[in-house]
C-alpha cells in the first residue's frame, strides 16, 4: 500500500494533556467520512518539537507543521488539506523570524555576545558547560561583597544603558546606604528606535544576565531583585521566565545560594508601553503600579529607590560583563578599550551600510572602522554623510570626525552620546533637518509631560522643525531653535527631556548650512523634505508611454500617448510613484 | 470583545491585590478583553481599594493598556526609522488599504484595530509588525493578505 500522505501527530504528554487523543479521533473519523482513510497513514510519534503549542501534528510530503489544534480543526485541515490540497494557514505554526549572528569580523571582539546564538538559552545546562555560575560560585564561597566591588573597579566597567556610571561606584553607594531591605533591578526597557543589543542578549543567553545581577545583588546586600523588561519583547520575556525557573531548580536563585547563606530571587516586571520608562526612576514607579513618571534625584535610587529602600539599578548589557570581569579578573576586562572608557560595546547597526545587523566592538574603536571595515561602507556606494549615535538623545556626527574612537567623552565632545547602542549610519540622500524632526516628533510623543519645558517645549520645536521642512521656514528659526533647546534641557528632570534637543542641536552644529538652505533658498538639498521639491519631467527625454499619468495617484499628470507629458506642481503630493514607474528616468526632482 | 467580571477576578486573583500588580493587572485585562471599560477600571479600583481616578490615571498613561473599543485582533505596526527605511511606507498602505482602515482605527466589523508601535527591536528583520502576541517579520505589501486571513479563516 502506498499512502499519498503521511500524518504525524504528537503523543508527547503536554499534548495529550491538551486532548491530542481526541484530535487523533477526529482526524480519523473525518478521514474514514470523506472516504480518503486508505489514502493517509497517521502515525502517534514523540515529541514534534512544540508541545508547549500542542496538540500538533505534521503532514508530509509538504512537511506542513500545525499547532494548537482541537478536533474541529482536525477535521478541517483533513478537509481542506488532506481532500482539497489546501493548507490551513490559520493553523499553522509560525516560525519566529530567525535573525542569524553572523561570524565576527576581525575587527570585532565578543564578550557579552560570546553564547548568543551558540547556546541554547532555554538549556541551563548549555551555559553551565561555557562556565555559566562559575563566576557566582567564585563571588560566593571565596570573595568578600568588597572585593567584588573592588574588582568591578579595576575592571573599569561603565553603564552600558547610556550614561556611563561607573558601575563599582553605583554598586558601592548601594552597599554603604543604610537599610535592611535593598532592592536589584535589571533594566532591560530598551525602547530605542533601531537598538536590539539587549532584546538579544536576554533572547540567546540569559543566564549571564541572571548570573550578574546574582553577583551584584551579593555585593550590594539585595534579597530581592526585579527584571523590568518591555512587553514589546515577548520572546525575551519567554526565555527569561525559563531561564530564571531553571536557575530556581539548580539552586542557582533562592535560599541559600551555593550553602553560601545567601538568599536572593527575582521577578520579572513587565512593562506596558512607555518609554520613559528606560528612565531608571520612572522604571521604579512603574514596578510600583504607578504612572512611570521620573521624580528628581537625588536622593539617587542607591539611596532611595523602590519603596524608598536602597536600589541599585543597571542595565542588561552591564550585568552582562560582571560574570566574566569576575572569573577572568577586572585587569583582563581593563586590557581592552581606552584610558577611560573599559571593555567592549555592542552596537545595532542600522542605515544606509552595506551589512546592518549587531556587533561587539571594543571601545577606542574609530568609527570609521565600525562604518568601512564592519558595515562595509555605504549602500551603493553612495558618499557618507553622518551617523547618528545614542539614539533619540543622542546626535548626528559627520565625517571629518569619523576618526574619533568610540568612547564616553569623546562622542560627548562632539555633540552625541554613547547612549545604548544605536548606531545609524547616514549617506548624501538623508536630509538632517528632517532626521532632526524625525527623532523630535519621537520625543515629544514619548514626553510623559510631567516637566513643562519637556511637555511644551518638545511640542513647539517639533512645530518649527515641521515649517522649516514644510517651506515655511522664518528668518530667526534656528535661533529659536537653539533658544528653545537651552529651556528643555534644563528645565526637564530627566535623561529623556535633557536629552530630547540634542538630535536638534547637533545637527544645527554641525549641518547648519542645510537649515539655512530649508529657510533661506527654499530648499532641500538632499532632496527630501516634501514641500520643497517639485518633480520635473524632461521634455527631451519623454516617450510620452503615458505610464507617469497612468499610475498618479491624484491625476496631476496630462500628457497624449507619444507625447511629452506635464507634471502639474499644484496637484502633485510628491509621491514620487512617476519616478519609480519611468521606463527612461525621464522624471527628476529638483 | 468587553471585560466580564469573571476576567476580571482571574486576572486579580493572578496577580494579587497590591497597589504593585495595577499595571500589571491593566495591561492582562487590556490584552484579553482587547480594551478596558471605564466599568471594569472601576472594578479593578474597587477590588485595589484605590481611587477610581488613579486607576484611570494608569490606564491611560501605557500605550499598551487600551481604554478605546478595539477589533478582536490588534496589529501593532513598527513605524520607527530602520523599518521605514526598509520599506514599512508601502506596507502600512497595503495594511491601510487591504482593512480598509487608517491608523488609529477600528474595522466596522470589530474583527480589527490598526496601531503603530514604537520600536519593536527587531531592525534586522524589517519591516515588522506585531499582531495580538505574534510577530511578523519581512514583511512586504504582497504578504498582508495571507498573514490577515490566518486569523479570519481565510475571509479578510
Amino acid at each position: 500500500m502506498v499512502y499519498r500522505a503521511h500524518v504525524l501527530i504528537s503523543g508527547e504528554p503536554r499534548c495529550l494533556a491538551k486532548g491530542a487523543q481526541e484530535v487523533e479521533r477526529a482526524l480519523l473519523t473525518r478521514l474514514h467520512e470523506l472516504r480518503i482513510a486508505d489514502e493517509v497513514q497517521v502515525v502517534e510519534v514523540g515529541s514534534l518539537g512544540h508541545g508547549e503549542q500542542g496538540p500538533e501534528l505534521v503532514i508530509y510530503p509538504e512537511g506542513t507543521h500545525y499547532v494548537n489544534l482541537t478536533p474541529e480543526d482536525a477535521a478541517l485541515i483533513v478537509e481542506e488539506h488532506l481532500l482539497k490540497g489546501r493548507p490551513v494557514e490559520k493553523l499553522r505554526y509560525q516560525e519566529p523570524p530567525s535573525e542569524p549572528l553572523p561570524p565576527p569580523s576581525p575587527k570585532e571582539i565578543r564578550v557579552v555576545l560570546k553564547n548568543v546564538g551558540k547556546i541554547d538559552p532555554e538549556n541551563i545546562e548549555d551555559y553551565i558547560i561555557c562556565d555559566g555560575y562559575e563566576a557566582l560560585a567564585q563571588a560566593l564561597t571565596e570573595m568578600t561583597p568588597e572585593e567584588v566591588i573592588a574588582e568591578l573597579q579595576v575592571s573599569g566597567l561603565r553603564g552600558r544603558g547610556g550614561a556611563g556610571f561607573p558601575t563599582w561606584l553605583k554598586w558601592s553607594f548601594a552597599r554603604k546606604a543604610d537599610g535592611d531591605k535593598k532592592y536589584l533591578i535589571c533594566n532591560g526597557d530598551e525602547g530605542d528606535p533601531g537598538a536590539f543589543m539587549n532584546r538579544r542578549v536576554l533572547e540567546g543567553d540569559p543566564h549571564a544576565v541572571i548570573e550578574g545581577m546574582v553577583i551584584a545583588a551579593y555585593a550590594i546586600g539585595a534579597q530581592q531583585g526585579y527584571f523590568y523588561v518591555r512587553a514589546e519583547y515577548p520572546i525575551a520575556i519567554h526565555t527569561l521566565r525559563v531561564a530564571i525557573q531553571q536557575a530556581r531548580d539548580y539552586g542557582l536563585l533562592g535560599k541559600d545560594i551555593f550553602s553560601s547563606g545567601f538568599d536572593f530571587d527575582l521577578e520579572i516586571r513587565m512593562g506596558a508601553g512607555a518609554f520613559v520608562c528606560g528612565e531608571e526612576t520612572a522604571l521604579m514607579q512603574s514596578i510600583e503600579g504607578e504612572r512611570g513618571m521620573p521624580r528628581t534625584r537625588p536622593p539617587f535610587p542607591a539611596v532611595s529607590g523602590l519603596w524608598g529602600c536602597p536600589t541599585n539599578i543597571n542595565n542588561v548589557e552591564t550585568y552582562a560583563n560582571v560574570p566574566q570581569i569576575i572569573r577572568k579578573g577586572g585587569a583582563w576586562f581593563a586590557s581592552m578599550g581606552t584610558e577611560k572608557s573599559k571593555g567592549t560595546k555592542t552596537f545595532a547597526i542600522a542605515g544606509k551600510v552595506k551589512r546592518t545587523g549587531l556587533i561587539e566592538v571594543p571601545l577606542g574603536i574609530t568609527l570609521r572602522e565600525i562604518v568601512y571595515d564592519i558595515g562595509g561602507g555605504i549602500l551603493n556606494d553612495k558618499k557618507f554623510k553622518a551617523v547618528q549615535t545614542g539614539g533619540p538623545m543622542g546626535g548626528c556626527i559627520p565625517e571629518q570626525y569619523l576618526d574619533l574612537p568610540v568612547d564616553y567623552e569623546t562622542l560627548a565632545s562632539v555633540g552625541s552620546i554613547m547612549g545604548s547602542g544605536g548606531f545609524v549610519v547616514m549617506d548624501e540622500d538623508t536630509c538632517m533637518v528632517d532626521i532632526a524632526r524625525f527623532f523630535m516628533e519621537f520625543t515629544q510623543d514619548e514626553s510623559c509631560g510631567k516637566c513643562t519645558p519637556c511637555r511644551v517645549g518638545t511640542r513647539r520645536m517639533l512645530e518649527i522643525l515641521d515649517n522649516i521642512c514644510e517651506g515655511k521656514g522664518q528668518p530667526g528659526d534656528i535661533e529659536r531653535l537653539e533658544t528653545l533647546a537651552g529651556y528643555v534641557t534644563a528645565g526637564s528632570l530627566c535623561g529623556l527631556g535633557q536629552g530630547a534637543p540634542n538630535p536638534v542641536l547637533s545637527t544645527i552644529q554641525h549641518f547648519r548650512d542645510e537649515y539655512e538652505a530649508h529657510i533661506y533658498d527654499k530648499k532641500c538639498p538632499a532632496k527630501v523634505c516634501k514641500g520643497l521639491i517639485e518633480y520635473i519631467i524632461d521634455a527631451d527625454a519623454c516617450i510620452g508611454c503615458t505610464r507617469c499619468a497612468r499610475n498618479c495617484p491624484v491625476n496631476a499628470i496630462t500628457g497624449k500617448p507619444k507625447e511629452v507629458h506635464v507634471i502639474d506642481p499644484e496637484a502633485c503630493i510628491r509621491c514620487g510613484i512617476c519616478k519609480q514607474v519611468c521606463p527612461v528616468e525621464a522624471v527628476h526632482v529638483e | 470583545m468587553e471585560t466580564n467580571l469573571t476576567q476580571i477576578h482571574e486576572v486579580i486573583e493572578h496577580h494579587g491585590t497590591n497597589r504593585e500588580a495595577l499595571v500589571e493587572i491593566l495591561r492582562d485585562l487590556s490584552q484579553q478583553a482587547g480594551y478596558l471599560t471605564p466599568e471594569a477600571l472601576e472594578t479593578v479600583a474597587a477590588q485595589l481599594n484605590l481611587p477610581a481616578g488613579e486607576v484611570h490615571s494608569v490606564a491611560s498613561f501605557y500605550s499598551m493598556i487600551n481604554t478605546r473599543p478595539c477589533g478582536e485582533h490588534v496589529i501593532r505596526f513598527c513605524e520607527d526609522a530602520p523599518c521605514h527605511v526598509a520599506g514599512g511606507r508601502a506596507v502600512w498602505q497595503a495594511l491601510e488599504q487591504t482593512l480598509g482602515i487608517k491608523f488609529g482605527e477600528t474595522t466596522p466589523d470589530n474583527q480589527w484595530t490598526l496601531l503603530p508601535t514604537s520600536c519593536l527591536g527587531l531592525c534586522a528583520v524589517g519591516p515588522v509588525m506585531m499582531i495580538d502576541n505574534d510577530v511578523y517579520g519581512n514583511l512586504t505589501p504582497e504578504k498582508i493578505p495571507e498573514i490577515l486571513a490566518r486569523y479570519t479563516g481565510g475571509d479578510a
